[in-house]
């Protein structure tokens, strides 16, 4: 038995299970900070009635959807409406299997990995996986046989493919720059130091890459200011109008979720995942229980950060007009991505991938490329399209004048 | 068609460099919203947590559930003379009056119905009323299970009266010292019921 539990996989079913409790609390929580931060954003107080600070609302709030009645509408495509909140739910909830959450403890001399499994291509699988989420958004706009339902399906479908590009070309430039697919290895290969004391995190050799994905994460996760496929004023919640209950809300938990993965995963690719500079507990020596502990916190605090802007810009940004929302994507970002990437591949070449100095001023050079490009040209991101015909009155309205004068 | 003349054209502002990049706006906006997150945690709320604290009224212009005061000597101050229903924009006052008992004034109110969910709190009434007998008080948690209770009587009325006596006395309490009918303004101001400093 203790044979079992100290083996590699022991520990990653007692960490899968550990995890997804963990998570299931961990987005209970996020609902709650959620209208927290909204609250003192918007100079309000937010829950503060169950318990002290209102620190158990999500738990009457998870009583409350298991209690609600659960309607399904007669015109649904029923197994279909069923199956698409499962799905969201799913997949929202076992990316996190390859996330290396404290990197390796020592069991009775033998070192196991704090990460349920390390396999060769887990950025890859997190990468799939988390695209997947879109399958229930479409499902379940699909399945509710309503219009506007159908509406917030399309443009989460749209907007999940455009964004999908500049993000797959932001992880290249990591996988480029680590030369591995591992998620283990890469926060490994992070934990050096230029100088002696600046940890060789990504962020400080592609930072346009890491801005890039933090925005791309947001629109994968249909977070304002991308939210336009559950836009309230004009769908009325989109794909998940004709949802309640229980139903709902897995919807509203696979979003928190997916928030938590996009977090970690750009933690682990940007921010050197479970190390911190200065602390011995936090360096891939330390193999001791605490310092796995340690490890874990470290990264859970990144995830936090992450969560907390997330939660700060969806209260502070309106959201993107749909046409705004497909020129940021493929006006803005494609290209930018696309010259990040061109630039990692020309930094292979000559060998110099992981030099900062190399890197950085390439990514100035592009930022300062982008910049001017934006704000030289008619085309821009925001504001009205300035290439469309200007509107002239139409014969009716000159008929209606007519008429109007004639009376 | 209209006339060239008439039509104003107005083109939309051109954005500004700062406008055209979008990025530096939305530095802005969030340090905006970081400002308000810091202030409501760190600084003044606005919010009074309604059922442990309340908040300061105005007790002399509040205009809550209205009350039917009482003179000097206990009695209804009203004299029914239907101002207060007449001027009422929303016929929420159903006055029956009847002969008064008392030597001091030919009327009094029989019955002093006011229905308080009809009553849209203008205050129409304690502005009509020639003696100050109805006035608005700073009470407003008024609640009830049925229609029917929320009809106010007379006794309810006069209730009302003796809670919150205390908190808002009643205003120019001198004019309904009643010497005589119809030498109400000949009285010295002062000699009846000066509780009112």
């Amino acid at each position: 038995m203790r044979d079992f539990l100290t083996s590699q996989w022991g520990v990653s079913v007692l960490l899968a299970f550990v995890v997804i409790n963990a998570l299931l609390g961990a987005t209970a929580y996020c609902i709650y900070f959620e209208r927290k931060i909204s609250a003192w954003i918007q100079d309000r107080c937010g829950p503060n009635r169950v318990g002290p600070w209102g620190i158990l609302q999500p738990i009457a709030d998870g009583i409350k959807f298991l209690m609600k009645e659960d309607i399904v509408p007669n015109h649904v495509d029923k197994p279909l409406f069923i199956f698409a909140p499962a799905v969201i739910f799913l997949v929202a909830f076992i990316g996190f299997a390859a996330i290396p959450w404290g990197g390796q403890l020592e069991l009775d001399g033998r070192l196991v990995d704090i990460q349920v499994t390390n396999p060769d291509i887990g950025l890859l699988y997190i990468l799939g996986v988390g695209s997947m989420s879109v399958y229930g958004v479409v499902l379940g706009g699909w399945a509710s046989n309503n219009k506007y339902s159908l509406y917030g399906a399309i443009r989460a479908t749209a907007q999940m493919l455009s964004y999908e590009i500049p993000m797959g070309l932001c992880i290249l430039v990591v996988v480029l720059t680590m030369g591995t697919l591992r998620l283990e290895e890469i926060t490994l290969r992070q934990t050096g130091y230029w100088a002696g004391w600046v940890p060789q995190w990504n962020v400080f050799l592609h930072p346009v890459a890491f801005v890039t994905l933090f925005i791309t994460a947001l629109a994968e996760s249909n977070r304002t200011p991308f939210d336009l496929a559950e836009a309230e004023q004009e769908l009325i919640g989109g794909y998940h109008t004709e949802y309640s209950a229980l139903k709902f809300g897995m919807f509203f938990l696979a979003e928190y979720a997916h928030m938590i993965t996009a977090s970690a995963f750009i933690a682990v690719l940007f921010l050197g995942g479970w190390h911190l500079p200065g602390v011995s507990w936090t360096q891939p020596e330390a193999t001791q229980w605490y310092a796995v502990l340690a490890k874990v916190g470290v990264l859970s605090a990144k995830i936090i950060l992450f969560l907390f802007v997330m939660m700060w810009i969806r209260w502070t940004l309106p959201r993107f007009r749909f046409d705004q929302l497909m020129h940021l994507a493929w006006k803005g970002l494609i290209p930018v991505t696309l010259a990040l990437f061109l630039l990692a591949t020309g930094l292979l070449f000559i060998e110099h991938q992981r030099s900062p100095v190399w890197a950085l001023s390439g990514n100035l050079l592009i930022l300062v490329a982008a910049l001017f490009t934006a704000s030289s040209s008619r085309l821009r991101v925001t504001g009205r399209q300035t290439n469309l015909p200007t509107i002239m009155p139409s014969d009716d309205l000159v008929r209606g004048d007519r008429m109007e004068a004639a009376l | 068609m209209i006339p060239e003349a008439d039509i104003l054209r107005i083109d939309e502002p051109e954005l500004t460099a700062s406008e055209r990049l979008y990025l530096p706006q939305i530095a802005e906006g969030m340090k905006t919203t970081l400002r308000h997150l810091g202030n409501s945690l760190f600084k003044s709320r606005f919010t009074v947590q309604y059922p442990e604290e309340k908040r300061d009224l105005r007790l002399q212009n509040y205009r809550g559930v209205h009350r039917l005061n009482r003179d000097e000597r206990g009695r209804v101050a009203c004299v029914a003379c239907y101002m207060c229903s007449t001027a009422c924009p929303a016929h929420c006052i159903h006055i029956e009056a009847s002969e008064s008992p008392w030597p001091d004034r030919e009327k009094y109110p029989a019955k002093f119905d006011i229905d308080e969910l009809r009553c849209i709190y203008c205050g129409m009434c304690e502005e009509a009323c020639p003696v100050d007998a109805i006035e608005l008080t700073p009470q407003f948690d008024l609640v009830g299970r049925t229609r029917e209770e929320m009809i106010l009587d007379k006794e309810e009325l006069l209730a009302v009266f003796d809670q919150t006596a205390a908190m808002k006395p009643r205003k120019n309490p001198h004019v309904t010292g009643y010497a005589g009918t119809g030498n109400r303004s000949q009285e010295p101001p002062l000699a009846l019921g000066a509780s009112a400093q």
